[in-house]
């Protein structure tokens, strides 16, 4: 084997080996480069049920920002997230904020409805109104807890 | 009479008992030294990869039958691992309605656990057996003594190109591997079952982090790399200059490197996954 | 032969471990310009003496001089410096079976020296022109027969112009032309290019034909000195055995063992160990 073609195989080897990095981190992982402007929003939520950091924040079912921070407010005893909207969609400041759950088991995000004010939001700004996670075991132990009551009422 | 006999006995009880204590010690403390002697010829290697980097021609030529050498078998067997990923998986999600999930699931086992973990079984078969064998029958055919005696170190002119190629062919092998899974369960799912095309991607892109699956499955194929090279070297360059010690120390290194590779599995996703999750 | 020797030994004693020292008290000389054989029967201590030599074994006493440096007090650098003014032929000729002749002989050239390719490729003809095999630079190792093969070990072992060369038995598995030309080279590129040789090896004839001065080595300890024409005139019963080859003398021809009729009854020794064992059990 010469040299040169030795050196002509790796050559195709290394390129191959990393154009399937870049195909898994691209169209995989879907890593965007995206230098695209955001704007931070804070939200309190009661209870945040199954989100985390870099859930998707949707409006209408578009895609429009990422959660870039999940904390815990220890005065209110809630639970702070902050998005990370992409600067070219704007919001009316009284935009209400839900965690909803894609079909019935599947991942949580952020749903966006836009309210009628005026005033757009900007930076740092805080929605007010918010709804939190629905969590299924509350849900159970409530229908549990009602039927219970229709039991006793029936009797 | 019968007295003696019972303390007889219970004499060779005993003398069985601690010789085979002793053996048990001797035999622990005989893979400890080896541990230790591994553990310092690592040390000396990297201590004496100049070479390898300097004359990067070396360790190119190396890569060629370390990574270009392992290319075809990855290829094809990441193609029909990801095509029964595809297969059995839709076999699953379709039960609970949800085979637009399918990507996901090919997707993500792939990156984070088959591509590294199969990649490199593959890798230390295919590779690291051929690696072990030649350095030890280099040792056994007295070139490691001759090149000594022309005072050229071995270990960084034969040893550190042979496993600097290893860490850099395999996490390329691992994406490989990957990509081709992906593509092979792509194939099954899309092709010829007829999966949505726009959900199959759109799911995966949705749910596979560039920097929390890619990039952890890459770090563990980097990891796969190091260990299985190390021990095919260490094997090699330890062998007994024999036929019988130069097979056994290949079959070594088949072994003690799939083990390996699985409990460093067991750790870095213990260490990577959950620690994602708990955030 | 003017000089301070090549090689001074004095008084060398090694072994494996205590129990079993394999060089006892073993002390020579190789003077500036000579070939000097070392010769024994097998597993005598010989390769273990030429490895003191190269550095590989440290000894346990005594003193080993090799161009003027204590190989013992050597720190591994030092030990390289050394090695790079010697060469060594080993047994089968260790030729690295992944290159060709020519990298084979170039291979020195190539790691110690800043020489321009075109100088390399004159001095690698060259070398293999001494051997004879310069029509064989482009083969495989695999492709030589193993008189060639010994060759072009030879010419990679002279490759940077050694001062010392050691060859260990380098007349084992070679038909006689082959031999013959082996010896015949050794002798002349020992003399024209100023080396000195040490030759490891138990064939007679082929030795005494090259050597100017031999050592004979029994059980750890030089037992002989002389030159081939003094030795083939001793009167001592050990050189006469081993010069004529005949199978019994002092060193005898059966391995130390218990008293034969001893060994015959092993059978019944062993039932009668098995009968006690039961005894005691039982």
């Amino acid at each position: 084997m010469k040299r040169s073609t030795i050196d002509i195989w790796v050559g195709v080897f290394v390129a191959l080996g990393f154009a399937g990095l870049l195909f898994l981190a691209l169209r995989v992982g879907n890593l965007t480069f995206s230098t695209a402007q955001t704007y931070q929003v804070q939200a309190k939520f009661a209870n945040i049920g199954g989100l985390k950091v870099r859930a998707a924040i949707k409006s209408a079912g578009v895609v429009v920002g990422r959660v870039s921070n999940v904390t815990f407010d220890s005065e209110s005893y809630e639970a702070i997230v902050t998005f990370s909207v992409d600067a070219q969609y704007r919001f009316p400041r009284d935009t209400s904020a839900k965690i909803l759950t894609a079909g019935l088991l599947g991942e949580q995000y952020v749903g966006l409805e836009a309210g009628g004010d005026g005033v757009m939001l900007k930076q740092g700004d805080r929605l007010r109104l918010t709804q939190s996670a629905i969590v299924l075991e509350n849900l159970i132990s409530q229908f549990l807890f009602n039927k219970a009551a229709e039991g006793k009422d029936g009797k | 009479m019968a007295e003696r006999t019972v303390l007889a006995r219970l004499r060779t009880v005993l003398a069985g008992l601690l010789q085979g204590f002793e053996r048990l010690g001797h035999g622990a403390s005989a893979k400890i030294w080896r541990l230790g002697y591994a553990a310092r010829f690592f040390a000396y290697l990297l201590l004496h990869s100049g070479t390898a980097f300097r004359r990067f021609g070396l360790t190119i030529r190396e890569i060629y039958f370390t990574g270009v050498l392992s290319m075809t078998i990855i290829l094809v067997s990441g193609l029909f691992v990801g095509m029964v990923l595809g297969l059995q998986g839709y076999d699953t999600l379709q039960r609970y309605g949800s085979s637009e999930a399918l990507g996901v699931l090919v997707a993500l086992s792939l990156v984070r656990e088959l591509g590294p973990v199969v990649a490199g079984l593959l890798f230390a078969s295919r590779a690291g057996s051929a690696i072990t064998a030649e350095i030890g029958l280099m040792k056994a055919t007295e070139q490691i003594a001759a090149m000594e005696m022309m005072a050229v170190d071995p270990i960084a002119r034969v040893v550190a190109p042979r496993f600097w190629a290893g860490v850099i062919s395999m996490p390329l092998l691992a994406a490989l591997f990957s990509a081709m899974g992906i593509f092979g369960g792509y194939l099954v799912g899309v092709q010829l079952i007829g999966v949505d095309e726009g959900a199959f991607w759109s799911q995966m892109q949705a749910s596979v982090d560039w920097r929390e699956d890619v990039m952890n499955g890459v770090v563990k194929s980097v990891v796969f790399g190091v260990a299985v090279t190390w021990i095919a070297v260490f094997e090699g360059y330890d062998a007994p200059p024999t036929a019988e010690g130069v097979s056994g120390a290949t079959t070594r290194t088949v072994v003690f490197s799939s083990l390996a590779i699985l409990a460093l599995d067991f750790v870095l996703t213990a260490l990577m996954f959950t620690g994602g999750n708990a955030k | 032969m003017a000089g301070l020797p090549v090689v001074e030994i004095d008084k060398v004693s090694f072994g494996y471990d205590a129990a079993r020292p394999v060089l006892q008290g073993v002390s020579l000389r190789v003077e500036p310009g000579s070939v000097v054989g070392i010769m024994g029967q097998s597993g005598c201590g010989k390769t273990t003496l030429l490895r003191l030599i190269a550095g590989w074994l440290k000894a346990g006493a005594g003193a080993t001089r090799v161009l003027g440096e204590s190989v013992g007090e050597l720190d591994s650098e030092g030990l390289f410096a050394l090695r790079r003014k010697m060469g060594m032929l080993f047994q089968f000729g260790a030729l690295f079976t992944d290159m060709t002749v020519f990298d084979n002989v170039a291979f020195q050239m190539r790691e110690h020296t800043d020489l321009p390719p075109e100088l390399i490729s004159d001095l690698v003809m060259m070398k293999l022109e001494a051997v004879g095999l310069r029509g064989a630079a482009q083969m495989m190792p695999a492709e030589l027969s193993g008189g060639m093969a010994r060759r072009v070990a030879l010419a990679r072992a002279v490759a940077l112009d050694p001062r010392l060369m050691l060859y260990d038995e380098p007349f084992t598995g070679l038909d006689p032309i082959s031999l013959g030309v082996i010896a015949r080279l050794i002798r002349t590129l020992n003399d024209s290019l100023g080396q000195s040789s040490i030759v490891v090896s138990h064939d007679v004839e082929e030795c005494f034909g090259i050597v100017d001065y031999v050592y004979f080595v029994s059980a750890g300890q030089i037992v002989a000195q002389g030159t081939p024409a003094e030795l083939r005139g001793s009167a001592a019963s050990f050189v006469q055995q081993f010069v004529r080859g005949e199978a019994d003398g002092p060193i005898p021809f059966h391995y130390p063992a218990p008293g034969y009729q001893a060994d015959l009854d092993g059978e019944e020794t062993q039932s009668s160990s098995l009968a006690t064992a039961q005894a005691c059990h039982g």
